[in-house]
């Protein structure tokens, strides 16, 4: 018995100290973004909220920010929509083929991003079609879908048929059936599967780099302004909100997540993937 | 006629799955025939010119350049894979074993948050930490312990396989946490009653039941990092290039698209190779033990 709770302080020590390592590159954000040097190193100089004013203030970054939210409510929507389809098929259905078209549908999970980019990108120039927003929504649908499926196809798979059967018995049609009975069941899945998607999106930096044209994207304004180091502060600052921003979202979606298991009465066995 | 072929379930299984699929297959599957198509094509200027060849290949094969950096990416690839499972291993043992049922969930998502984090900044992050004004330096000469920055830390593949390394840990303890938690826990009772030590307990039971976690996560992080382009940008600050760089300035910057996509091409079967290599040892691992 003592030699278990040794070995699982032990453990416990490590597995902290790995956290600690984790976090500790994002915790140096907020340090350096109230931090009023110039420079990013250490000493510190003192406080200072110039760089959040410095940031409001940028047009260019506004730009970045309007396009980054087109794009990811739009793909995240788009994905969300065609994941739908693709998980109801995958949990519900057997037909011939099935392994083979749903691992094909997966496969931008497990490709380099580089390699999705540059040939998307060679038909679309192939093609002469101008490069804008929308071939970054283009894109980005692609890439989230897989992940919009992996959840949603969980939320499908713990699903009573026998509720459904029960709708088609008292009357209710097919469409009927999936919007009062199915829809609602699954709908933490979609939420979860929208805020993903979403969070993904905004944080995509290949295919936004290579697809966008001259349009900025956060990403792309973000890596475009690395190389000027009068602006890291201000970067700094923009990472410190967003960071912010994406821990509120991740919330929000573990707590519609853990809300969906709790709802069709399942065990709670795991995080997001 | 086609209709017939199938019954009732299937016609409704291809309709509902027909939406994905053919985005799939517009988006992605077109593209990547284009690039294959490609890859035997001769290079023009400005164009490219409907001429078989397989000249773009033997220059692949061939050129010394192109030979060192697709080994390095091969190498960084397979060391951040390597420092990531071993690292993440014994920290989805004790998420697994170790924590109570109920706080397990907080435990993933503790460990999955930094992963939602801005890539491009994380990544920004580890210059800042390592660079020649960075953390460390800025900190070990602010308190009199070295004279000089220290250099071996930045613009090398150390940086490369450290930042890489950091990026994808969520990735690696994820997979390996599901296998784990799918063993049932009587069989390790079982070894102990029989008179196994708790190692070898671990040895002989644990770890081969979780091997197939350890082979997702050794291809879910090798995958994607032999094809990184943001890290040897920024941490090797351009003069380290892995094989993404590459095929980004043979398809852009030097706008020979033919040889760009038989590099992409190249890169692809790499990846494909490597990663039915590791699928095929886990089913004779598998196999083996049962």
């Amino acid at each position: 018995m003592s030699q278990r709770s040794v070995e699982g302080s032990g453990l416990r020590i490590y597995a902290i100290l790995y956290l600690l390592f984790l976090y500790a590159p994002i915790a140096l954000l907020p340090v350096f973004a109230f931090n009023s040097g110039t420079i990013i190193a250490f000493p510190l100089q003192g406080f200072t909220t110039d760089w959040f004013v410095q940031m409001w203030a940028n047009a260019t970054l506004r730009r970045a920010l309007t396009n980054s939210l087109i794009i990811a409510v739009s793909s995240s929507l788009l994905a969300t929509c065609l994941a739908i389809f693709a998980a109801r098929a995958s949990t519900r259905f057997e037909f011939p083929g099935k392994g083979g078209i749903m691992g094909f549908i997966m496969l931008p999970m497990v490709l380099p991003e580089i390699i999705v980019a540059m040939s998307l990108l060679v038909v679309l120039l192939g093609s002469g079609l101008s490069l804008s927003v929308l071939t970054v929504i283009v894109g980005h649908t692609l890439i989230c879908m897989p992940y919009g499926i992996a959840i949603l196809s969980t939320a499908f798979s713990s699903l009573d048929k026998s509720l459904e059967e029960a709708a088609y018995d008292l009357g209710e049609t097919k469409w009927s059936a999936f919007r009062l009975v199915t829809l609602p069941l699954v709908m933490p899945g979609i939420i979860s599967s929208l805020l993903i998607s979403f969070t993904i999106s905004l944080d995509e930096f290949i295919i936004a780099f290579f697809l966008a044209g001259n349009e900025p994207t956060l990403p792309t304004y973000i890596f475009s302004q690395l190389r000027f180091p009068k602006q890291i502060p201000m970067i700094m600052a923009l990472g410190t909100v967003l960071v912010a921003l994406s821990i509120v979202l991740l919330a929000v979606g573990e707590y519609f997540r853990r809300r969906g298991i709790a709802r069709i009465g399942g065990k709670d066995n795991g995080g997001f993937l | 006629m086609t209709k017939r072929i199938f019954d009732a379930e299937a016609r409704q299984g291809y309709s509902l799955i027909a939406p994905p699929f053919v985005y799939a297959l517009l988006i992605l599957a077109a593209p990547l025939l284009t690039i294959l198509a490609y890859s035997f094509l001769t290079d023009g200027y400005l164009e490219v010119v409907k001429e078989f060849t397989l000249e773009n290949y033997a220059q692949v094969f061939s050129d010394p350049i192109v030979r060192k950096i697709m080994l390095r990416s091969l190498l960084v690839a397979g060391l951040v894979t390597l420092v990531t499972v071993v690292l993440a291993f014994p920290v989805a043992y004790y998420v697994s074993f170790m924590v109570r049922p109920e706080r397990k969930s907080m435990w993933l998502f503790l460990i999955t948050i930094p992963f939602w984090t801005s890539y491009l900044i994380r990544v920004f992050l580890w210059k800042v930490i390592l660079g020649y004004n960075g953390v460390i330096n800025s900190t070990l000469t602010g308190l009199g312990i070295i004279d000089e920055p220290l250099t071996f830390i930045l613009y090398n593949v150390n940086s490369i396989v450290l930042t890489l390394a950091h990026a994808y840990a969520p990735f690696a303890i994820l997979p390996i946490f599901v296998a784990l938690e799918k063993i049932d826990r009587s069989l390790l009772e079982a070894g102990r009653d029989l008179g196994e030590s708790r190692v070898m307990t671990f040895w002989r039971v644990t770890l081969p039941l979780a091997m197939p976690g350890v082979i997702a996560a050794t291809l879910i992080v090798f995958i994607p990092t032999i094809g990184d382009y943001v890290t040897p940008e920024l941490i090797g600050g351009g003069k380290i290039p892995m094989i993404a760089n590459l095929i980004q300035v043979q398809m852009l910057a030097l706008d020979n698209r033919p040889l760009g996509s038989a590099l992409a091409v190249t890169a692809m079967s790499i990846v494909a190779v490597v990663s039915l290599i590791f699928l095929f040892l886990n089913r004779r691992f598998l196999k083996v033990r049962q």
